[in-house]
């Protein structure tokens, strides 16, 4: 598809675009309006959306609790992406806190690595705390 | 500053309309009063709601239905409150629903069509600015439930005019053609900004009393803010001859039955209707 008549590459074409000519443009090919040499708007907007950045998104429910990672979101710069994790995530009164990470500072640990990082600590039951007695009344542990 | 406003708005209001003609005593006066600020919240939420699902970006989208419903939360507050105190026996629905074009008492600026983004934003912040100064100082109106709806709404518009501000600095002080649009945006609701801090006697009366806000003192805390935010945005506040005016009167722009049609067909093609 060529570009500039802001139709996304990979869109089925009608039965009259299949028979036109090839160099057939936007408005149609029928001669009556001038489709070269004509000033058009520059199109920044898709470019532009693509490259607003990713960012991670997470919200402290209420206090005395950690933030917690609740997804993610497209914002151009910090500032709006805080906003932008206000009205998203934040409707309901989800969180008193937010906190917003641009999504390729995240170094994540790779599937490949699955088994030597994690399943080494399927057997060491001893670092569960089951060998207490928990005293009343104590929560979040 | 000053807004000159054009001697042509003279004749359009020789029209008698009925909610002047009650406006004798105070209940009147209050009535329309939360008429005026509720159909500026109504009017104002039907525009921003014309975004969801065309915003230039989907978290916008959501934004600015978010700011849509605090303003129409802010309506059915006031539109409820002027129906109770009319005594009339009509409730929000039918003040929003089931009133015609000429009893609508918003200020023209919020039924101007939305444009492109930079116009949408460069309305949000004036009338969010105006707005803040507004619901600030009607916290404190002797008028209880006046008060009790500002002083929820002044949060709100705290932040649309926070997310107003943070796109015009981006966008004026962004591309050219960014900077060209806010430009523009400004021009083209410029002259609709004045009205909204147009005075007249019902209101004199009320401020008088301590029940509501002068619009004339909000003229200068609220441009001071917009000024502020222009400059640091590089772009320069429009300079025009004319302001335009009827809103508070029941006299509007061309748009605005347009706006109507859209957002009482269902209620009035369906009346009563539940779910």
């Amino acid at each position: 598809m060529t570009s500039g008549v802001g139709v996304p590459a990979g869109t089925p074409r009608n039965a009259y675009a299949q028979n036109a000519p090839q160099d057939l443009t936007a408005a149609g090919g029928h001669g009556a309006v001038p489709t070269s040499g004509v000033p058009t708007q520059d199109a920044p907007d898709a470019a532009a959306r693509r490259d607003w950045p990713l960012w991670e998104v997470f919200v402290r429910a209420k206090r005395g609790l950690s933030h917690m990672h609740v997804g993610s979101l497209h914002a151009p710069d910090a500032q709006m992406a805080l906003r932008n994790a206000r009205d998203l995530y934040t409707r309901r009164q989800e969180g008193v806190s937010i906190w917003v990470v641009p999504a390729q500072l995240v170094t994540a640990s790779s599937p490949d690595e699955k088994d030597a990082f994690f399943d080494p600590a399927g057997d060491k039951v001893y670092r569960h705390p089951t060998f207490y007695v928990v005293p009343d009344g104590v929560e979040h542990l | 500053m000053s807004f000159n406003f054009a001697t042509d708005a003279a004749h359009l209001s020789s029209a008698s309309r009925p909610i002047e003609r009650v406006a004798s005593d105070n209940s009147a006066r209050v009535v329309t009063y939360a008429l005026r600020l509720g159909d500026d919240a109504l009017i104002a939420a039907q525009r921003m709601g014309q975004w969801i699902a065309a915003a230039p970006q989907l978290e916008e989208d959501v934004a600015l239905g978010n700011l849509a419903l605090d303003l129409l939360g802010q309506a059915r507050a006031l539109l409820t409150y002027a129906g109770q105190r009319e005594g009339a026996g009509r409730g929000e629905d039918a003040l929003a629903y089931f009133r015609d074009e000429r009893d609508f008492l918003n200020a023209q600026i919020f039924e101007l069509p939305n444009g492109d983004f930079g116009r949408t934003v460069a309305r949000l912040l004036v009338t969010s600015a105006y707005q803040v100064e507004l619901y600030t100082r009607l916290e404190h109106s002797a008028d209880e439930t006046l008060a009790a709806v500002a002083a929820k709404a002044v949060k709100e518009v705290d932040y649309h005019r926070d997310h107003a501000t943070q796109w015009t600095l981006r966008l004026g002080d962004g591309t050219t053609g960014s900077r060209q649009r806010m430009q523009a945006g400004l021009e083209a609701i410029w002259p609709h900004v004045g009205e909204l801090f147009e005075s007249d006697d019902l209101v004199r009366a009320l401020a008088g009393e301590g029940l509501a806000v002068d619009p004339d003192d909000l003229i200068e805390p609220s441009m001071a803010y917009v000024d502020s935010i222009l400059s640091e945005a590089t772009l320069a506040r429009p300079q025009v001859s004319v302001q335009h005016t009827g809103g508070r009167r029941g006299i509007h722009t061309e748009h605005m039955g347009y706006l109507l049609a859209e957002m009482q067909y269902v209620a009035r093609s369906h009346p009563g209707a539940q779910w």
